[in-house]
Order: structure tokens, then sequence, then C-alpha cells
């Protein structure tokens, strides 16, 4: 099967078993002198057990409508709704997983850090906390760095216990703002294979931001493509996972979606010029 | 087109002739002890002390520059007949209390200025103003507002106290990663809860520092204003035991009490602190 391309704004309603639902989603922020639209009128919505990539050049604002998911920012107009609730502040329901390695706090032991979430929510007893805390930690393969301090741990085994934590809470969706931007290319793609063996044993939903077009395609299911200044929708590519098993169809894919992206930042080059 | 080639090193050649297999070596015994900071630092003070102990022998003038002999001798005479503890007691106390009391109004401060921008500003003003003023010139002051005693001290201790913490706790507050404060928004911390589980820790290393230099403010202050007035109940203390003994010409009874300053300050700052730091943001490698 081909991988197709939609056009987004063609697309009927959400069906249902929609988990998060993006409903033309306008995000500004204002900086000392501006106000920036960073994502205009955007939609989608992404099922449950989804691997659902964000995927654009910066400027596009998929990590801030990713923070808007998250609920540290709130739309200038439109709704975001998390399994049915509007999403209204930041929560437990929606773990992040960030770039930056100091999301660890690093006076917790690989361990502690797990299980702060599950202790600081009041979702669970220490013991049963410690239990399921373990679980993950062995999952993501910590167990013999489990009483190290982040402090000691490498950029990967951060990002690797920053994944514990957010899959030990069992979040209606787990949303990863870059995770792998900041390790090395062999770690990186380390990573990404451990990320789909996880995805394979627990089958979690999963928002994945990021601005490489390889890695987008290596991870998801579906691809959301965003354009700039001010970010929206440009396509929404299905059933990425049919591109997979083949060498040159991937490859194919790839120079699609490029092309893609950059026809548009030659338009807004030339625009920005006449 | 030819095909990619792997050559393979030939490894055992490389054991075989004998170059390789050295990765580390013994050091010397006394290198290795030369190593030791600890060790250097007590060589140094050796060599000052038998230069001090030469240097007093040869002026023979134990009313300018008594021996380091006699100002043992002074310091085990005073220690045994109870002044000097007693003494050290009397400062000891007053620097507690002060030290405590300016750290709560600094914790209070704080938490009111990352809370609301008022408060804030008012850190800010505060501390631009107070902050270059030496503590012991306000001493004249609380003698007149709170008579001779230990609520001046206190009162100036809490001056010497307040501002250095108060100003490092809150530039710590607000240079916690905003990565941070997202996770411990992500956790549903807010409030005082949010304060005490991400911000304080997170923010440990300035609050350590701002503590250590609030104890220095504080523990120089004391000594110099208990110089200047001592006695409250008959019951002086470090400062005043110094200022004493001064004009009972009893020099190497001040030498003693100079000492006992020396020790204290170098406990307080080289054993507590220390301890602390190296139990806290050394192990989680936060130290800058």
């Amino acid at each position: 099967m081909v991988a197709e391309l939609n056009k987004i704004a063609n697309e009927a309603s959400a069906p249902a078993g929609t988990l998060v639902d993006v409903d033309s989603v306008t995000l500004q922020y204002k900086t000392s002198s501006l106000l920036v639209t960073a994502t205009e009128s955007v939609s989608f919505s992404v099922e449950q057990s989804d691997r659902f990539v964000l995927l654009g050049p910066s400027g596009c604002g998929k990590s801030t409508l990713l923070k808007a998911i998250g609920g540290y920012m709130k739309p200038t107009s439109g709704s975001i709704r998390v399994a049915g609730r509007p999403v209204v502040r930041p929560g437990a329901d929606r773990m992040m997983v960030f770039q930056e390695f100091d999301q660890l706090p690093p006076w917790k032991t690989v361990l502690e850090n797990v299980m702060f979430p599950l202790l600081a929510t009041g979702r669970m007893r220490r013991r049963e906390a410690e239990e399921r805390a373990r679980h993950y930690i062995d999952k993501v393969k910590l167990t013999r760095a489990i009483d190290s301090y982040p402090h000691t741990l490498s950029g990967g085994m951060k990002q690797r216990v920053a994944i514990a934590r957010g899959m030990a809470m069992q979040p209606d969706v787990l949303l990863m703002d870059e995770p792998f931007a900041a390790l090395d290319a062999l770690t990186r793609r380390q990573m990404q294979d451990e990320l789909l063996q996880l995805w394979d044993e627990t089958r979690f939903t999963v928002i994945f931001v990021t601005h490489s077009i390889a890695e987008a395609i290596k991870i998801s299911n579906r691809i959301l493509l965003l354009s700039p200044h001010p970010g929206r929708v440009k396509a929404e590519v299905r059933n990425v996972d049919a591109a997979k098993s083949d060498t040159t169809e991937a490859a194919a894919l790839e120079k699609r979606i490029h092309d893609l992206l950059f026809s548009e930042a030659v338009e807004e080059h030339s625009h920005v010029q006449g | 087109m030819s095909k990619v080639e792997f050559v393979m090193a030939d490894e055992s050649a490389a054991a075989r002739s004998g170059q390789f297999g050295q990765v580390e070596r013994q050091l010397g015994t006394v290198e290795m002890i030369w190593r030791v900071g600890a060790v250097r630092k007590t060589a140094i003070i050796l060599v000052l002390a038998i230069a001090w102990q030469l240097y007093a022998t040869y002026l023979n003038n134990p009313l300018l520059f008594p021996t380091l002999s006699d100002t043992f001798q002074a310091l085990y005479r005073r220690t045994m007949d109870g002044t000097l503890p007693n003494r050290m007691w009397t400062t000891l106390k007053i620097l507690l209390t002060g030290y405590a009391i300016g750290t709560i109004l600094a914790a209070v401060l704080t938490v009111l200025a990352i809370n609301t921008r008022i408060g804030t500003d008012f850190l800010e003003t505060m501390t631009a103003m107070f902050n270059p003023l030496p503590a012991i010139s306000l001493l004249p002051l609380a003698l007149i507002w709170f008579g001779l005693g230990p609520a001046s001290l206190v009162f100036v201790l809490i001056h010497s106290v307040l501002w250095a913490v108060a100003l490092n706790t809150h530039t710590g507050f607000t240079s916690v990663s905003q990565t941070l404060r997202m996770v411990g928004a992500n956790y549903e911390l807010r409030g005082i809860p949010y304060v005490i589980k991400i911000l304080i820790p997170a923010a440990f290393p300035s609050i350590l520092t701002g503590l250590k230099i609030g104890w220095a403010f504080a523990w120089r202050t004391l000594i110099a204003a208990e110089l200047v007035f001592g006695v409250s109940s008959g019951q002086g203390g470090l400062g005043w035991f110094i200022f004493e003994n001064r004009n009972l010409l009893r020099i190497p009874d001040v030498f003693a009490g100079l000492l006992t300053v020396i020790i204290i300050g170098l406990f307080v700052e080289n054993v507590i602190f220390q301890t602390i730091e190296r139990r806290t943001i050394a192990k989680w490698g936060m130290k800058g």
C-alpha cells in the first residue's frame, strides 16, 4: 500500500474514538514588542495508539502547538480536547518529554525521578509507585543505573528516564517535544528504535514533534505537515507504516515531504522579497 | 564499482610487542601525600606557627606579642575555668537567634516576591537600599531603640542576614529553568507544594550561597558589635572577652579570644556548610 497525502481541509469531522481533538486552534504569544501568531486555525485529531508526528521547519509553531495540548498555553481561538475533556491547564494525563536534559530534577535519583509524578499527583502510595517505577525503568533498560543521580547519566540515558517517567504515569497521551534532537546521531537512532519497541509492547498514544523528516517517517504512523509563518496545516500523511518496509519507498516519501515543505519556503522567500 | 573493504587491526601483534597494557601507574607515596590539599595547608600552618613562636621568643615582649605557647596556655586556662565556653555560648545564642529570625523573614519576603509583582519590587528596592549598608552602622540606632541588651544585637544581626539570604534565594528562584517549571506544572504541583518540591531544591545552590554569606556577615557583625558594647546582665560574648582582656593588658588572653573566633568561623564554614554542600548540591551535580 502507498502512503497517501490528504489535504486536511477536505476532511470530514473527527470520527468517534478520537483521543486528542484539536479544532481550528490559533495560538499567539507576545514578545516584548510583538504579537506573534504561532499557528493559525490548525485542526487535527489523534486516535488511540497513534504515533502522531508534528513536522515542519522552525517557525511553524509545532512546539507551541504541543505546549498548548500540554496546557501551558491558551489558544486565542479554537479548542483542544483530550479524552473528551477540554484542556485548561497542565496535567499528568498528558505527560511531557522535553528536549532539554535538565527536565530531570537533579536532586532525585533515577528511581525517585520516575516515582516523583506518581507521588506528587497523589496517584499512588510509595510502595506501589516504586513497583510501577521499577517496571518502567526496566523497560527502558536502566535498571543498572536505578540509584544514580541524573548528572552521572549520558544524554540518551536521561531521555530514557524522561520516557520511563512519562510512561509510568500511563497518561492518555505522551507529548514528546523533539526529545532526541540534542543527542548524537548514533544515540538518536538507537533511541528511535527503542521508542518503537516500547510502543510495540504497550501501544501508548504519542504526539511527537520533530523537524527531521527522516525521524518523522521512522517514528510515526501519521504525520501532520505544517508550513511556517504562521503555522498552518499543509497536509497530513497517513499510514506511514506502509512506506517503512521498503527503503526506496521511504526515500521517495522523504523526498516528497521535503519538496512539499521546501516549495513553501521558496514561496515565502519570494513573497518577502516582492 | 569495487566493494567496501574492511581491514581489521591485528591485535595480537600489538600485544606481542609488549608496548601496550600500562594504562595506570601507582604514584610515589610522597607525591600521593602531597596531592592532598589538607596536608599542604597543615604544612603551611605549621610553618607559620613555628615562625610565630620563634619571633615572639626573640621579641620577648609578652605585652605586645605573646608566644604561641603562651597563647595556647591562655586558651587552655580560660577554657578550663569556664570563661571561654561561657562567652562562646552567649555569642552563639544571640547569633543563632538573629540568624534564624533573619532567615525566616527572608523566606517570607521571597515567597511574597515570587508570587506577586509588588512583592518583587519591594524585595528588590529593599535589598538595593540595605545591602550596601553595613549592619554594624545600625548599632548606635539600635541601642537607642532597644537599649543595651541582646535585642539590639539581634536587630543588627537580622539586618545582616536578611538581605543576603533574600537576595540569593530570590535570584535562585528566578533562575530555575523554564523546563523544570513546566515539569512541576505537569506534575500538577501548585502553590506551596510547588515551592517546596520544585523551586527550593532547584534553587538550593543559590540558597546555600545566601546562607553562607549571611552567616559570614552575621559572625563578623556580631563580634564587632560585642567589641563596642558587650555586657548585658553581666554576660558578655567573645568580642567583649577580647575587649575586656585588652583593657586588663592580658594579651595572651586576647590572642586566645581571637583564636576562638577563628576556630568557630572555620568550623562553621568548613565543616558544617561543607557537609551540607557535600550531601546536597555536590551529590546532585549542581555545584557550579
